[in-house]
């Protein structure tokens, strides 16, 4: 008995909607496992992680705080990983449009009218572009494999993040806790519904974020160049495409949005800039992005289910009593599942038993 | 389904009944072979008639679904190419398997599942090759070689291993005329020691030539087991293709060639990769009306020179290239097509298309610059319909067969594939068309259709250059023939001048100043 493996002739349009929803259920699978190892409850431990946290209007406001990071994040990296541009670095860029975007109203904190919103939220997304803009260029210029530069980039941001708001940006009257002065009003992105929970305006960027780049890559020939030039190089520079300028176009837009998002969360959910800014949104969009099928519609979808195996992990934590690293093993295993259930899409498998088939026919 | 039994010796393989499924599609129905010791027999089909698939099922790569296949008059399952080694089949692949930056011994070693010593395995190689006449260096490095001489590696590798029968898919589709020769005597030489050959090939005067029995496929079925010699190359072809495939007619070239479109005055290029060919000083004016045919073997600067006229590789002068008479070596391939020019390259998976993308998608691919107005709507938004029109048009009149209404490319056969490649650019009435290798693997019906279509758009006042390496077909459908030869272009000789023997030999690199052996690219 052995399992076999063959190619599809064309891709299964029919896996490739069902693909993610096996995952999730194959990660449900071994995560009630790892709970029953655990030695709870798998039920109990399954409902307190995925359902309890969506009972209360306050709890999904939380959801929507968390989702949005992710899914700005996500999007721009969709936009990357179809032009095979492997952008792993988004965690520096979140932080890099956080620091930038932080500018004004830490240095300039005398700067009060309604204008410094906007800035932020400009500066925020250049920071982030011109941080991923480095490794775009090493790419181009010195053909530098930009897994490791985009990935090594994130620890010098987040070092360099560090030691601003542990030494020229702290806050004075911070009690030598790390971390600037809170916002004033004018740099506070604010709630969308003050009265009903902490929901901030970064979750309507990553709504408009994610239609307006599926509009992009499904109708429109930049779409068709991203796919092109992600598929087959040489069949992009015959139609013409530039594949360095995908390069730097890819790396910037993600960047941008990685960018927007740091500033938001910045803005909107902490309201000062401190050295716990990320609890590895970047890292985890990239899971977001390939669970979303690196459609920005199903991205949306992917960044909730992420966003939940946060709060999630925080309930559980206290209701139940296991370690926050639990988050990590399910975010790690639904990566597992998703990019092994993409192997349905192309291939059909078999099980074929270890006797030859022929003996039909010597029959 | 007619029948004769082989003239001489004892059954060395017998296959009865395979089939082999993918999906939907019966690739293998039901086929039956004998191959007797001692013979060379020629597997004939079109593209997609299964020859692949059968032959991958006697090497072990495809599991067959169904049958029975007997070595030696043994009921046998050959599980892996291994196993097919152990009883004595050996392969030579149509596209060869060897490691560019290791030298011939090397390569051979890495097939060898034992480790003897390289040193010996040199000695070796070198005294069989020069026993079956084809003289090998095994400590030259794979990079250097011709195709002709790194066929020799793969082949030498093969005997190595003493098979009682080795398997040859398409090996003369590569070489020069005297090279073919030269396996065809090594060819004989095996035949006389009582090994088997199974021959795959579409060149029918070869199989006439060389075979003492052939197995035709159409539609994965045996369709006749016939002696090559008693038929006719016309009659083998309508075995293949089931009906009568005419030869392209070529009206005479107008008296008064029109003006110049294309120009191409002392190209050169520095080779981009260690094993690229530079190109050295080419010369070339194409005229309103003419088919020029560019003849060479494969891998002497041809994918250079398509690159560098299609402006996928930019030149440092604009004039080095003209199109209607427009200094174009610094612009782009858009900018180039926007002047009416078209190209199509060699490869057809992964430049000329983009496999994973729909047949609609990659009409998009060479045409979102020239049809921007019909297929672009405003912010670039794709027209759907207006590409979809397109498409079926082309699909209908080029005679695209496929199995879904807009398939992805890679579903296509390479045949069909093709012929939707050149009626894409057909399609935008181009008046300068340049195409490398443009029947590649195609079986002779599409290729008949596609070398039509290039004659009569260059009789409606294009310009056509072609650059292929199968002579039959530059003799057929070109006005005037030139060779390239490492990176050199020849003075195009016109048609009424020239003969194989000539073109051979410029092929060769016969010409003062060639070196006599060319590299091959990477």
């Amino acid at each position: 008995m052995r399992i076999e493996l063959s190619k599809r002739p064309q891709h299964s349009t029919l896996f490739s909607v069902l693909s993610p929803f096996i995952a999730l259920a194959l990660t449900l699978v071994a995560g009630a496992i790892m709970f029953s190892l655990l030695g709870k409850n798998p039920g109990e431990a399954l409902y307190f992680y995925f359902i309890d946290p969506l009972r209360e209007v306050w709890s999904l406001h939380e959801l929507a705080v968390k989702a949005a990071p992710l899914i700005l994040i996500a999007v721009g990296l969709s936009i990357c990983y179809l032009s095979n541009n492997w952008n792993i670095g988004a965690e520096g860029q979140f932080i890099a449009g956080a620091v930038l975007g932080s500018f004004i109203p830490v240095v300039f904190p005398g700067f009060q009218n309604w204008t410094v919103l906007p800035l932020m939220l400009i500066m925020g997304m250049a920071g982030g572009a011109a941080y991923a803009a480095v490794p775009a260029y090493l790419k181009v210029r010195f053909n530098t494999n930009e897994i490791l530069t985009s990935l090594m980039l994130v620890y010098v941001a987040q070092l360099f993040n560090d030691w601003l708001v542990r030494g020229i940006w702290r806050n004075p009257e911070g009690m030598s806790f790390p971390g600037t002065a809170p916002f004033h009003e004018y740099a506070v992105l604010p709630a969308i519904w003050p009265d009903a929970g902490r929901a901030h305006w970064g979750i309507v960027f990553a709504l408009v974020a994610a239609v307006v780049a599926w509009f992009m890559l499904s109708k429109t020939l930049r779409g068709f160049e991203v796919k092109v030039l992600g598929q087959s190089p040489r069949a992009g520079r015959f139609a013409g495409f530039s594949s360095s300028r995908m390069v730097f176009f890819a790396f910037i837009v993600s960047g941008a949005l990685a960018g927007l998002a740091g500033i938001c969360e910045v803005s909107g959910a902490v309201g000062h800039l401190n050295e716990k800014l990320s609890i590895g949104y970047g890292f985890t969009a990239i899971i977001v992005a390939f669970l979303g099928r690196l459609n920005p519609l199903g991205i949306v979808a992917a960044g909730i289910i992420l966003a939940l195996t946060y709060l999630g992990g925080e309930a559980a934590q206290i209701s139940i009593g296991v370690s926050d690293k639990v988050v990590r093993a399910f975010q790690g295993m639904l990566l597992f599942f998703v990019l092994a259930c993409d192997t349905l899409i192309h291939y059909r498998i078999r099980l074929v038993s270890a006797l030859p088939r022929s003996k039909t026919a010597e029959a | 389904m007619e029948t004769t039994h082989g003239p001489s010796g004892a059954g060395l393989l017998e296959v009865r009944g395979l089939t082999k499924i993918f999906g939907t599609l019966k690739a293998c129905d039901n086929i039956d072979l004998d191959i007797a010791a001692g013979e060379i027999h020629a597997l004939l089909g079109e593209n997609g008639a299964g020859k692949s698939t059968l032959v991958k099922m006697l090497f072990g790569s495809l599991e067959p679904y169904s049958g029975t296949i007997s070595w030696k008059g043994q009921a046998v399952r050959i599980a892996s190419p291994g196993a097919a080694r152990r009883l004595g089949i050996g392969m030579v692949f149509q596209h060869f398997s060897l490691f560019d930056s290791l030298t011939a011994a090397e390569n051979i070693a890495l097939s060898l599942a034992d480790d003897t010593p390289i040193l010996e395995i040199a000695e070796k190689a070198r005294s069989l090759s020069k026993t079956y006449g084809l003289p090998l260096d095994p400590f030259s490095l794979v990079g250097d070689l011709s195709v002709g001489e790194r066929q020799r590696i793969e082949i030498t590798r093969c005997l190595l291993q003493e098979p009682q029968l080795i398997i040859l898919d398409e090996p003369t589709s590569v070489l020069t005329p005297q090279e073919a020769d030269k396996l065809f005597e090594t060819l004989e030489r095996l035949r006389a020691e009582g090994k088997s050959i199974l021959y795959i090939s579409h060149r029918l005067e070869e199989v006439k030539r060389m075979c003492d029995r052939a197995t035709v496929l159409r539609h994965g079925k045996v369709v006749a087991h016939c002696d090559p010699r008693q038929e006719t190359a016309a009659s083998l072809a309508r075995m293949m293709v089931g009906n009568d495939v005419a030869g392209a007619t070529r009206p005479a070239a107008p008296a008064a060639l029109g003006e110049e479109l294309l120009g191409i005055c002392g190209l050169s290029r520095k080779p981009a990769t260690p094993f690229s060919i530079p190109l050295n000083n080419i010369w070339l004016s194409l005229r309103a009306g003419e088919v020029l045919g560019i003849a060479g073997v494969a891998g002497n600067g041809q994918g250079e020179f398509f690159e560098a006229v299609s402006g996928e590789v930019l030149q440092d002068s604009a004039d080095v290239i003209r199109i209607r008479g427009k200094g174009v070596g610094k612009t782009g391939i858009s900018g180039r097509r926007l002047l009416g020019a078209a190209f199509v390259p060699e490869e057809r998976l992964g430049h000329g298309a983009a496999p994973r993308m729909r047949l609609s998608e990659n009409l998009l691919l060479s045409r979102h610059a020239t049809d921007r107005k019909v297929f672009l709507g405003t912010a670039g938004v794709i027209a759907k319909a207006a590409i979809g029109a397109a498409t079926q048009r082309i699909i209908e009149v080029m005679d695209v067969r496929k199995s879904a209404p807009d398939p992805e490319a890679a579903a296509l056969s390479g045949g069909n594939l093709q012929k939707f490649i050149i009626g894409r650019e057909l399609d935008r009435q181009p008046s300068v068309l340049v195409v490398n290798q443009p029947t590649w693997g195609v079986d002779a019906g599409a290729a008949a259709r596609i070398r039509q279509a290039l004659i009569e758009l260059a009789r409606a006042g294009a310009a056509v250059l072609v650059i292929s390496q199968d002579l039959d077909e530059l003799f057929e459908i070109s006005d005037a023939i030139a060779v390239m030869h490492s990176g050199a272009l020849s003075k195009p000789m016109p048609i009424a001048e020239a003969t194989l023997e000539k073109i051979g030999l410029l092929m060769g690199g016969a010409e003062p100043g060639h070196a006599h052996h060319s590299r091959e690219v990477a």
